[in-house]
């Protein structure tokens, strides 16, 4: 393995999160002093592969070479010795500490450090970073940095600790366009300066501005390397995503009925006042699923928490069923029907240490079927749950072993168990079969479209291209919080919508909105 | 099941396995699928303790079953150390409820001192500025005055941490002191009695002012009233949706919020009944053993609930046995005082026992695997 023309090669690295495979065989080369963009969704496997390198995760199977070595790499220090550093997506910083305190955190020798120690480290650094053009206060503590500027202080953290690989994990997507431009200004100069970067990202533009060679990744698997001038946009984009998948449940059509919820002009806010979701407008029908396609992070979060009262919105008026909703709290929604599932289903859904009587009877059990003068009907309810987990076919070895232990089909299973027995108007569904093994997923979409035929409408947000467009009659493609066009079933391939995800095309595809089929 | 989002943090999972012993052929290794560990955890810790404090039995010259004999039997071994015994469980098991409620949605509530303090001058309190009422009116009116004042000694911790997000250990722990320096400066003060000969307290309560006392011991009524609130406690958490809220609370607080509980409500509420059970306990206390509101009303039973309530797991039925079980420790701590121990011994077990349950529930999580 001399004369290796990579400082980094990854050759056939295997990485399973329990039956989940995150990186399938992966081959990955990095050459010198190149900027190399690895492309993908999100779940795609690239901060999987990223971490393996930066040593967080250990790979299964398979090898790291570094200047044609054999790196054995099982910690972030000993990816450091090897030369690697990594900007993390959400940053490693000690907030409370200075910038020049963070930088030298968990820095060895000198045990005694002294003002005239600190003034020493301070102008090194200070030097350092303004090689590279990286500007940041020195002095007060760094929760009160910009996210930019948080962004340099990592960049030159692992510059001092004498990283000639860096990895940025999806370094704009906290970044405003102005810090945008700077970073691939410092981006540049570190180019310059011999430095090799890898950068993972999933804006096709960005990629095409900055990168020298570009990898794609999907489903964990390696799709493509190649130069950046033998490569377009538009076959990025159709790489990122794949090809059309045609097989599936059939599906009945069903003529839509009336309206079951109209959302116009919604405005919700993020905690930091930043429009999450901006200005957008749909209607879900009965008989209707309605999609959300986008790259994590667009919005789709917020617009799920506050149609399930979770968070408030700023503006904007939503009509359920004929009526209006002001400042909705949870409770409330499910009273009206709207049911949730909810993104992550253990952190958010279920409660793991509880059995599954206690978990199904989460939304329900302040109907009086299930308690009565404030008492919970207890025999009652254990017929209840044994009846709902035959019918959804939750396998389970009772009804009071902690539902944790369940396998996740399992657990998705018991969660549409609880939801769809609140015979909800609207179900609210969120990455519903992420994590989950083919046979789960194809119960979940089954019972999603059982939803939609008996009536109900469905708002299925998910990551999972080819779910949304197999399930959806209208895919809402989500942009930096705006719908950026909008398909109806069979209209656009897979393609298309990838590259409205991408932002590419502002066409006003919404004319079709306007021609619903009713 | 556990696919990491790029939006989430990465966790380590990557440990150093180079740390193995080499003259030690088994290893520790954490067990993320542990239960939680079943009742044998409390009982070893308990045997554990003893074995640890028999050590310093033996530099102190002394043998150890003999110590242990004599604190059995001074706790439980007459009519009077029984009813002794007793009377220290009733103010260790209402705090102990009270406590181990909030514990139940992880509220670390650690104030249940200070609560039952303000429990204590919230009862002399209604003696005090209502002198000549019925005598039959004073013992529910003390009661619930009591219960009042420790209320809402549990809301100055409860608010904070539900609109300002302040930790609750903090300020739990922080108003003991103030409940603390309140009682004396009352009892020094204001409300001192003016013929006590300077001694630090109120004046002497009337009859009617007291709790009536069962067979000419020292055991009083309170006893009564601490096992209707195990039984209330045990049926509310088990059968009540309120019981089911709080369930789901400290199982998912995420999950909770996303069905509609409402977590601050909650914690409100949770914080009343915690700091209006040690203030009953308190009020209990001064009507039914002191007869007056004094220096030092607590001996810390406020700290020793804690371990009463995780001794027991935070089962109230539990929590009857732990309260005899620490109350007979202290009892038989004062009869250990006569063959010469200090009486700090009962303090030192105690804290050990705590010590030993806690690295117990830790080590649980752990298992032993042989090193090939």
């Amino acid at each position: 393995m001399q004369h290796s023309p990579f400082v980094v090669e990854m050759k056939d690295i295997v990485k399973k999160f329990g039956n989940v495979v995150a990186s399938d065989h992966v081959n990955f080369q990095v050459g010198k002093g190149e900027i190399h963009a690895l492309l993908g969704e999100n779940g795609a496997g690239k901060s999987t592969i990223m971490s393996m390198l930066a040593g967080i995760y250990k790979a299964d199977t398979g090898s790291i070479f570094v200047n044609g070595n054999l790196a054995k790499i099982r910690s972030p220090k000993e990816s450091m010795e090897h030369g690697i550093g990594m900007v993390h997506q959400n940053f490693r910083l000690v907030e409370t500490l200075t910038a020049i305190e963070n930088i030298i955190l968990g820095e060895k020798g000198n045990m005694w450090r002294g003002s005239n120690w600190m003034k020493k480290k301070t102008k090194e650094i200070e030097e350092l970073a303004e090689d590279y053009g990286l500007t940041f206060p020195t002095t007060v503590p760094v929760w009160q940095l910009s996210v930019g500027e948080q962004q340099r202080v990592e960049i030159v953290k692992t510059l001092y600790r004498g990283a000639e690989i860096i990895i940025f994990d999806e370094p704009t997507s906290v970044l405003t366009p102005g810090e945008v431009e700077q970073l691939f200004f410092t981006m540049a100069e570190l180019k310059r300066n011999g430095k090799t970067m890898i950068i993972t990202t999933h804006k096709l533009k960005e990629v095409m501005d900055i990168a020298d060679r570009i990898s794609v990744m999907r489903k964990g698997r390696m799709i493509l390397q190649t130069l950046k001038e033998d490569t377009t946009i538009q076959e990025l984009a159709k790489l990122m995503v794949g090809q059309d998948l045609s097989v599936g449940i059939p599906i009945k059509s069903v003529p839509l009925g009336l309206p079951i919820i109209e959302v116009r002009n919604l405005v919700v806010e993020t905690k930091e006042r930043i429009k999450a979701i901006n200005h957008i407008d749909f209607t879900i029908h009965e008989h209707e699923i309605v999609g959300i396609a986008g790259v994590a992070g667009n919005g789709q979060k917020e617009l799920a928490e506050s149609l399930t009262g979770l968070i408030p919105w700023k503006s904007g008026e939503v009509i359920f069923n004929n009526d209006k909703l002001t400042m909705p709290k949870v409770k409330e929604l499910i009273d009206k029907g709207i049911a949730h599932i909810p993104e992550n289903r253990m952190k958010s859904g279920l409660a793991g240490s509880l059995g599954i009587v206690d978990n199904l009877l989460m939304k329900s059990y302040r109907t009086s079927k299930r308690s009565k003068f404030g008492l919970i009907n207890k025999k009652a309810n254990k017929q209840w749950a044994k009846q709902l987990t035959e019918q959804f076919d939750v396998r389970t070895p009772d009804l009071i072993s902690p539902v944790g232990q369940l396998s996740g089909g399992n657990q998705q299973k018991l969660l549409f168990a609880r939801e769809v027995d609140l015979n909800p108007k609207l179900m609210i569904a969120v990455h519903p079969t992420q994590g989950l093994d083919v046979g789960a997923t194809r119960a979940v979409h089954e019972m999603l479209l059982q939803l939609k035929e008996s009536g109900s409408g469905v708002l299925l947000i998910s990551e999972d291209l080819d779910e949304v467009m197999q399930l959806s009659d209208r895919v809402l493609v989500l942009f930096n919080g705006e719908i950026n066009g909008i398909v109806n079933r069979g209209q656009a391939s897979k393609e298309t919508i990838g590259q409205l995800m991408a932002g590419l095309s502002r066409k006003e595809e919404r004319v079709n909105e306007s021609k619903i089929v009713i | 099941m556990s696919q990491k989002s790029s939006s989430e943090p990465l966790s380590v999972d990557i440990r150093n396995d180079n740390n193995r012993s080499r003259f030690f052929p088994l290893k520790i290794e954490f067990d993320p699928h542990r239960k939680t560990g079943g009742w044998w955890v409390p009982i070893l810790s308990i045997i554990v303790a003893l074995l640890f404090c028999a050590i310093f039995i033996v530099i102190n010259g002394m043998n150890p079953i003999t110590v242990y004999a004599k604190m059995l039997v001074g706790a439980f071994g007459s009519s009077f150390g029984i009813s002794e015994t007793i009377v220290k469980a009733i103010p260790l098991l209402l705090c102990g409820l009270g406590v181990a409620v909030a514990y139940k949605i992880s509220i670390w509530n650690i104030g249940a001192e200070g609560q039952f303090i303000l429990g204590a001058i919230g009862a002399t309190a209604v003696t005090i500025f209502f002198p000549n009422m019925p005598g039959a009116l004073y013992i529910p009116l003390m009661m619930v005055g009591g219960a009042a004042a420790g209320a809402i000694w549990g809301l100055f911790t409860a608010v904070p941490r539900t609109h300002f997000q302040v930790n609750e250990l903090i300020t739990s722990l922080m108003l003991n002191y103030v409940a603390l320096l309140l009682l004396d400066y009352l009892v020094y003060g204001p409300w001192r009695d003016p013929q006590g000969f300077n001694f630090p307290g109120t004046p002497e309560f009337t009859p009617y002012q007291m709790l009536a006392s069962i067979g000419g011991t020292r055991l009083h009524f309170g006893l009564v009233f601490a096992i209707l609130a195990v039984v209330f406690f045990a049926f509310f958490l088990a059968k009540t949706r309120w019981g089911y809220e709080l369930r789901i609370l400290g199982a998912n607080p995420i999950a909770a919020q996303n069905a509609g509980i409402k977590i601050s409500k909650h914690i409100l509420i949770v914080m009343m009944i915690s700091g209006g059970l040690a203030g009953f306990a308190g009020a209990i206390e001064v009507s039914g053993v002191a007869g007056r509101l004094m220096y030092g009303i607590s001996p810390g039973y406020g700290y020793t609930a804690i371990i009463v309530a995780w001794l027991a797991k935070l089962n109230p039925w539990a929590m009857i046995v732990t309260s005899l079980f620490i109350g007979g420790l202290i009892v038989g701590g004062y009869s250990v005082q006569t063959i010469g121990l200090p009486s700090s011994f009962s303090s030192m077990l105690q804290g050990a026992i705590l010590f030993c349950l806690i690295s117990g529930e830790m080590l649980n999580k752990y298992r032993l695997k042989r090193v090939n």
